[in-house]
């Protein structure tokens, strides 16, 4: 007599995976690396195989020698924060620094809290404001576009935000524009800023990809962009000459790449369609008080930190809807 | 005009309806049945049989005991061989009549013929009898004695029937078969149905993969109160509280039942053999059964007599094929995993499905990455990642105000987690946990 296999229901599955979400979100960023490396050459070539490279080999050691299990190196996380690290770097950093960033981005980041899936911080995002605090130089000079061949050596600029926030204390925003790359340029990528960040079309395009593959829904993006405009564009309405237009800051900086890669990372992000709109809502207004009122030209990078941090009290506190109210039965 | 749909969670998982469109296929009995006294929810029958006895097609073998329970019916003729524990689909031996088939001898006051009675005499008590009388329960799975829920409990109104023609499980086929073949019968059956509730409204809802059904569904019903109602394809559409809000935008509350918003659902199955019990005097004693899988040889839709051994169906359907390594009583996403086809086919019966050696077994379980895919299919809108989590560190005070008894045990979670976690395993170890504390407390 045969005897079967017995287990409780559901006897299908998906059949997806952790790696095959990992390398879906790594497809959805293909498109700016190509935008990246066509405008910054060898120099983001280096940085982002030094970064990679070193979030995997980081994560093995960390796991085979520190905490003794077995290692999951491969499972395309490593990859993807190598990655996210690198394309939140001037392509100009010296390899070195990149390694600190990726060991920082994976031991404090991600492994300190039990590895995949317990991190509270954007494990990325950790690396990248290690390295500007501990090499702010380095961090801030941008290399010029179009410098194939040139590597740390690369001749460097202000990115459009780093002009405006320079430039409104003694100009009025009309002065500067002319200054910054014109509409489209802001819009294909080719302006100075950190190596993955400048494409906002190439990133759009990964946004796309990641909801059609249903990786990421439209809560986090969306709320995200959509707080930037409307609160940049309050602030242009009032006083176009102290405030930049909602273009420039959509347009600008890092905010289409924290919006779409950073803000969604799943561990890090809370868990219901409501808590991911407080939390994109929360990100978009400190990503604009620190732009316009702080002391960096640009703050996603921490506005993402900071509602990270919010995440857990977000996911204790706001629960979905639940399927009928609650009745008294005898 | 988008279809209607239940507005929280689902899931799409490939519909595999291989044996779609197939004709029933009766098949005759087999050599020995072995009918369980416990077909349904609530108190197992009374035996009235005893070893030696001879038996009719129709006969009543064991009566119900207590409310929540309903009478059982010989399905053939022949010798009662022994009344003995049997093993069937839970695994576990249960009280059973097994009975030795010999000729084809029917009560004589059922009426075998295949004429359509379009008029129900009886009147609503008496067709509550009737229903109870011939061991009527839910055909689509859950198996509650139909005549409880006709009986609408004090202080509540039926305002609507919902007739439940979604079968939204992958691979099952037997409803799609009945309303195509027994349209007319199942129609009366609606009518039986709502005389027997007191409604004179009802709907009935299918799901858009059976645009057949949905048609001739339609054509029976016209210049009646009966609407058919198509709707987009998505699991768990046919859980009751689901197909409620799909068809009338009303939620059942929690911890409630349809009949709290004025609806009672009942299968398409179960319609039709409310027809046969009241306007034909036949109890339930065969039913429509899918035998399918992607490596079977002939999938069918066969109408058996209920005690039928799987193994027999599985052989009329062309045997076992060589890499079958799972066994499924029902579709993939709720039915039980048997571990041996020497199991009878009992009232709750809706399909066999064979998988093979493949897709048989889970992947490993890996850590959780807070993607939210469970939380955003979960039809309830509950979070299964925590109430695994809660359930893991035996927190059942905390799942039971995190609503874990609202779960219908779709399965949509454990589906759709890329990590192959076992949510569901977790999360019906604490429902256990979460009654017991509740029994406790009322206890006191």
């Amino acid at each position: 007599m045969n005897k079967f296999i017995v287990s409780p229901s559901p006897h299908a599955y998906t059949g997806e995976s952790v790696p095959k979400l990992m390398y879906g979100v790594i497809i959805a960023l293909l498109p700016a690396l190509a935008v990246s490396v066509w405008f910054f050459g060898i120099g983001m070539i280096v940085v982002s195989s030094v970064s990679i490279a070193s979030c995997i080999l980081f994560e093995y050691l960390i796991q085979r020698y520190v905490m003794k299990v077995q290692p999951t190196h491969l499972d395309g996380s490593a990859l993807l924060t190598g990655l996210l690290l690198a394309f939140c770097l001037p392509a100009n950093i010296p390899f070195w620094m990149v390694m600190i960033g990726a060991l920082a981005a994976v031991g404090i980041g991600k492994m300190t809290f039990g590895g995949l899936g317990n991190n509270i911080f954007n494990p990325a995002l950790v690396g990248r404001v290690f390295l500007f605090i501990s090499f702010p130089v380095a961090m801030t000079a941008w290399p010029e576009v179009g410098q194939w061949m040139q590597y740390t050596d690369a001749v460097t600029g202000a990115t459009p935000l780093g002009l405006m926030k320079e430039g409104l204390a003694f100009k009025t925003v009309g002065e500067i524009m002319p200054e910054v790359p014109s509409f489209f340029h802001l819009l294909t990528g080719k302006m100075m800023g950190s190596a993955g960040e400048v494409s906002a079309l190439a990133l759009l395009l990964g946004m796309l990809y990641m909801m059609y593959r249903k990786i990421i829904s439209w809560h986090i993006p969306v709320s995200i962009l959509g707080t930037v405009l409307i609160f940049t564009g309050i602030l242009w309405l009032a006083n176009p000459d102290r405030f930049a237009d909602p273009l420039f800051h959509l347009l600008t900086g890092g905010l289409m790449l924290g919006a779409i890669f950073m803000a969604t990372d799943y561990v890090t992000s809370p868990m219901t369609g409501k808590g991911m709109i407080i939390y994109g809502v929360g990100i978009g207004v400190v990503t604009v008080l620190i732009r316009i009122f702080g002391a960096f030209p640009e703050g996603v990078q921490f506005a993402i930190l900071i509602f990270n941090g919010f995440t857990p009290l977000i996911n204790k506190f706001v629960k979905p809807t639940r399927f009928g109210k609650e009745v008294s039965r005898g | 005009m988008s279809l209607k749909t239940f507005s929280r969670g689902g899931v799409h998982p490939p519909e595999h309806k291989l044996s779609s469109g197939l004709t029933i296929e009766e098949l005759p009995p087999p050599d020995v049945v072995v009918i369980p006294v416990s077909q349904h929810l609530g108190a197992p029958a009374k035996v009235l049989v005893k070893r030696g006895d001879q038996v009719l097609i129709g006969q009543l073998i064991a009566q119900s005991d207590g409310f929540v329970s309903t009478n059982i019916h010989s399905s053939v003729s022949g010798k009662v061989l022994k009344v003995d524990q049997f093993m069937d689909s839970s695994g576990y031996r249960k009280l059973a009549v097994q009975i030795e088939v010999e000729g084809d001898r029917w009560m004589e006051d059922i009426d075998r013929t295949d004429d359509l009675v379009k008029n129900t005499v009886l009147q609503t008590a008496d067709i509550r009898k009737k229903i109870l009388e011939a061991g009527i329960v839910g055909l689509g799975g859950a198996t509650f004695p139909s005549h409880v829920k006709l009986m609408v409990p004090k202080g509540k109104t039926a305002e609507y029937l919902i007739i439940n023609g979604v079968e939204c499980e992958p691979y099952l086929t037997a409803d799609h078969a009945l309303m195509m073949e027994r349209t007319d019968e199942v129609f009366a059956g609606i009518l039986v149905l709502m005389k027997g509730l007191g409604v004179d409204k009802a709907i009935v809802g299918i799901e858009n993969n059976k645009p057949d059904a949905i048609a001739k569904m339609k054509q029976v019903v016209q210049g009646s109160n009966v609407l058919v109602q198509g709707l987009k394809v998505k699991y768990p559409q046919g859980g009751e509280k689901q197909l409620v809000q799909a068809l009338l935008k009303r939620e059942v509350p929690s911890g409630g039942l349809p009949i709290d918003v004025g609806v009672v659902v009942f299968n398409v199955g179960t319609a039709f053999a409310a027809y046969e019990a009241v306007n034909k005097n036949r109890p339930l004693i065969d039913r429509v059964v899918t035998v399918t899988g992607k490596s079977v040889e002939k999938p069918s839709n066969f109408l058996v007599r209920i005690g039928t051994p799987v193994s027999y169906l599985v052989e009329k359907a062309g045997g076992v094929p060589g890499n079958t390594a799972k066994v499924i009583n029902g579709g993939p996403m709720m039915g039980k995993a048997i571990s041996t086809l020497d199991i009878p086919v009992v009232k709750g019966s809706s399909g066999i499905l064979l998988i093979g050696e493949n897709e048989a077994r889970r992947k490993e379980t890996q850590t959780c990455i807070r993607c939210t895919k469970c939380v955003t299919v979960c039809p309830m809108g509950m979070e299964p990642y925590l109430l695994m989590t809660l359930s893991e560190k035996s927190l059942f005070e905390r799942m039971e105000s995190e609503k874990v008894m609202d779960c219908i045990e779709c399965g949509s979670c454990s589906y759709t987690c890329p990590s192959s976690r076992p949510l569901l395993d977790y999360i019906r170890l604490g429902k256990s946990e979460v009654g017991k504390i509740i029994r406790a407390r009322k206890a006191v």
